[in-house]
């Protein structure tokens, strides 16, 4: 069944028109994604290679029972765009958009989370379930069905330990994007608790990065109630503290965030953590062979 | 972005909060005038973006402008912990009865701005969290409801405030929260927050740090940054809309995505190098691209050998590869690049790179490969 981009999925794309937003609008729906309609105000009655547009998420829901809204939109809209979809009850947001600030963050998360509506990102590349739907902009030639399911903050680096089992030809049941903002919508423990109760994924890694405690707290989560194997990987031991290091949600201040920290705090739990990508993928190459 | 105590206190000006009187010098000779028009004791402090500057001698309390002149002397291009001054502020002398502690902070593990304050002023806040936890007042504020009077009698009794004093700081609390609010704030910090012996409230320092994905509507706040105070190569990067940090080895990076590179960053390392910085040149391959990244990683001139590692998605190796070559012809290479092509079309990418056959380029299949040679070409060249 997969998570987040499935079968069910009919999605409308905020932002169609941009540039952006058609380009992978179209690749989503090439790969077999449920592309039902798009966005944009005022550009309503037009099509993106016979995908309707609308005026508003609300008229997507109503004349195309939209259930999965994808922002790609600029930064000093995405947050109104979250907000927008939620209250056009959609029940799933995904937002690529980056660069939204963290203020205007903490309003939409406040919103959507008591409403129980799912958001992933900002600043993530989506959720591609291999060979059944891709929402956002992951390369999915990368990626093969599979048993594993992949959850990381960042986005090349989920294609680089992806690409690496991939090539010991290990295939991914989801791969989701958190998104490397300090504030977003899908922590470690809700895709974790995703994955637990996802009949196609059998095992998980995990990709953290400095910043936040989000891995510390996953890592209790995991001794708590994840009983499929979990495979870890963190970046940024070299990255001196307050510094951000690309991404807005990678930097440590003071003390807080190391990767150290981290590492230590899944290792306590018995998560094995590889030092760098290519471990990472060796350990779950081994762990699925035994099993 | 970090703010100078001095544009800090700008910002808390502007919101009503009080300040002692300031003024900012470049020269000795600013310094003195500013300690003649206030005349008597004054304060010199060094303003650079890091904290320990009263331990590293950068903050003199002086009782006249001769002394200031000689204070002024010795901070201006103070190095504090690498960070060099070169502005003062100097402020009229205040009476200080006691001192407070009192922060408004982005709690990202909660997901809302957190409230500390504890009567144990002037004090790094980390030593008193670990040292006296119980010192120390915490509280979360709502981002729904905003900060509320009920918040701050909550604080302000755990923090075992006076009661005669709590409509002062009750008063200030809202105030440094609507600076944190109003000026997409990550942090606000007063430290120390001092009573005067005339009874008065007043902000002695600030600590201010302004979330960069905002600036875009404070334009009076982005216009304070301190270009002369940055370094050559971050400057360069920040104009050309590239994210880069400096580091202190000799290995340079660049690669395509913020994780990617910061694992790169930590690869060389394990490697046994020393990495030069972090560079994303994010997603797209265009030429103009890469040599902007390129020339702005070899302008360190510490770097000895550069790892461009490239896991191609929906930018393509191929294109990647042709970008790469373009860049080589239009700037001067002083130092071997490794090259690492993986993902979509990777091998169209290296077959054109082992067509052009470039001297200065080596290609390498893996990332683990790709940074021991990296590293041991910069060993070789140093």
């Amino acid at each position: 069944m997969a998570i987040i981009a499935t079968k069910e999925t009919r999605l409308v794309v905020q932002g169609i028109t941009g540039h952006e937003g058609t380009f992978h609008a179209l690749r989503n729906r090439d790969y077999g994604t449920n592309v039902v309609a798009g966005v944009t105000p005022g550009r309503a009655g037009q099509d993106v290679e016979g995908i309707l547009v609308y005026d508003s998420v609300a008229d997507a829901v109503e004349h195309e029972g939209a259930n999965t809204a994808l922002v790609i939109v600029p930064p000093r809209f995405a947050a109104e765009a979250i907000l927008e979809a939620a209250e056009a009850g959609v029940a799933q947001i995904i937002c690529i958009t980056e660069g939204i600030p963290a203020h205007d963050m903490l309003e939409v998360y406040h919103y959507i989370r008591p409403r129980g509506i799912h958001l992933l990102g900002p600043n993530c590349p989506g959720a591609l379930s291999p060979g059944i739907a891709n929402i956002g902009i992951i390369p999915a030639e990368i990626f093969k069905p599979g048993p594993i399911g992949l959850m990381s903050r960042s986005g090349t680096l989920t294609y680089q330990i992806g690409g690496e089992l991939a090539a010991k030809g290990l295939g991914n049941s989801t791969i989701i994007g958190l998104g490397g903002d300090p504030v977003i919508g899908t922590s470690f423990i809700d895709a974790l608790d995703l994955f637990q109760a996802d009949d196609d994924t059998e095992y998980i890694v995990m990709v953290g990065e400095i910043g936040g405690n989000e891995e510390e707290k996953a890592a209790e989560v995991i001794a708590e109630r994840i009983t499929k194997p979990v495979v870890a990987y963190i970046a940024g031991f070299e990255a001196p503290p307050g510094k951000t290091m690309g991404h807005a949600g990678a930097i440590i201040s003071g003390s807080a965030g190391t990767a150290a920290a981290k590492q230590e705090a899944l290792e306590a739990k018995g998560v094995r953590v590889g030092t760098n990508p290519t471990e990472a993928a060796q350990i779950m190459a081994d762990l699925v062979a035994k099993h | 972005m970090d703010l100078y105590e001095h544009q800090g206190k700008e910002l808390f000006a502007k919101a009503g909060i009080p300040v002692a009187e300031g003024r900012i010098a470049y020269t000795v000779a600013e310094a003195r005038a500013a300690a003649e028009e206030f005349g008597g004791t004054v304060v010199v402090k060094s303003q650079v973006l890091v904290g320990g500057r009263g331990k590293a001698g950068g903050v003199k309390v002086v009782k006249n402008a001769d002394e200031a002149e000689a204070a002024a002397q010795a901070i201006l291009g103070l190095d504090i912990k690498g960070h060099i001054t070169r502005r003062l502020l100097i402020e009229r002398g205040v009476a200080i009865a006691k001192e407070y502690y009192v922060s408004v902070t982005f709690d990202r593990s909660a997901k809302m701005p957190l409230l500390m304050l504890t009567t144990m002023g002037g004090m790094d806040v980390e030593d008193v969290a670990a040292n006296h936890p119980d010192m120390l007042a915490r509280l979360h504020v709502d981002p729904a409801l905003g900060y509320r009077g009920f918040d701050g009698v909550q604080l302000m009794a755990a923090a075992g405030i006076p009661v005669d004093e709590r409509k002062a700081v009750g008063a200030m609390l809202a105030q440094l929260y609507g600076v944190f609010q109003s000026e997409d704030a990550m942090l606000v910090e007063v430290n120390p927050l001092v009573f005067l012996e005339d009874g008065t409230l007043l902000a002695a320092d600030a600590k201010v740090t302004i979330d960069d994905n905002a600036l875009y509507r404070h334009p009076d706040v982005e216009a304070m940054r301190d270009l002369a105070a940055m370094d050559p190569q971050e400057q360069a990067a920040r104009e050309a809309h590239l994210a880069y940090v400096k580091l202190d080895g000799d290995v340079g990076i660049l690669g395509n995505g913020a994780g990617l590179v910061m694992s790169t960053v930590d690869v060389i390392a394990q490697a046994g190098g020393r990495p030069a910085n972090f560079l994303d040149v994010g997603g797209g391959a265009s030429a103009e691209k890469i040599t902007t990244a390129l020339e702005i990683v070899l302008s360190n001139d510490r770097v000895t050998s550069v790892l461009f590692n490239i896991f191609g998605g929906i930018t393509r190796c191929d294109e990647v590869a042709k970008g790469l070559l373009s860049a080589l012809e239009k700037t001067e290479i002083r130092a071997p690049i490794v090259v690492r092509l993986d993902g979509t079309n990777a091998e169209e990418g290296r077959a054109l790179l082992a067509e052009a056959a470039r001297p200065e380029i080596t290609v390498e299949k893996t990332m683990l490969e790709a940074a021991a040679t990296a590293v041991r070409l910069a060993k070789e060249a140093s």
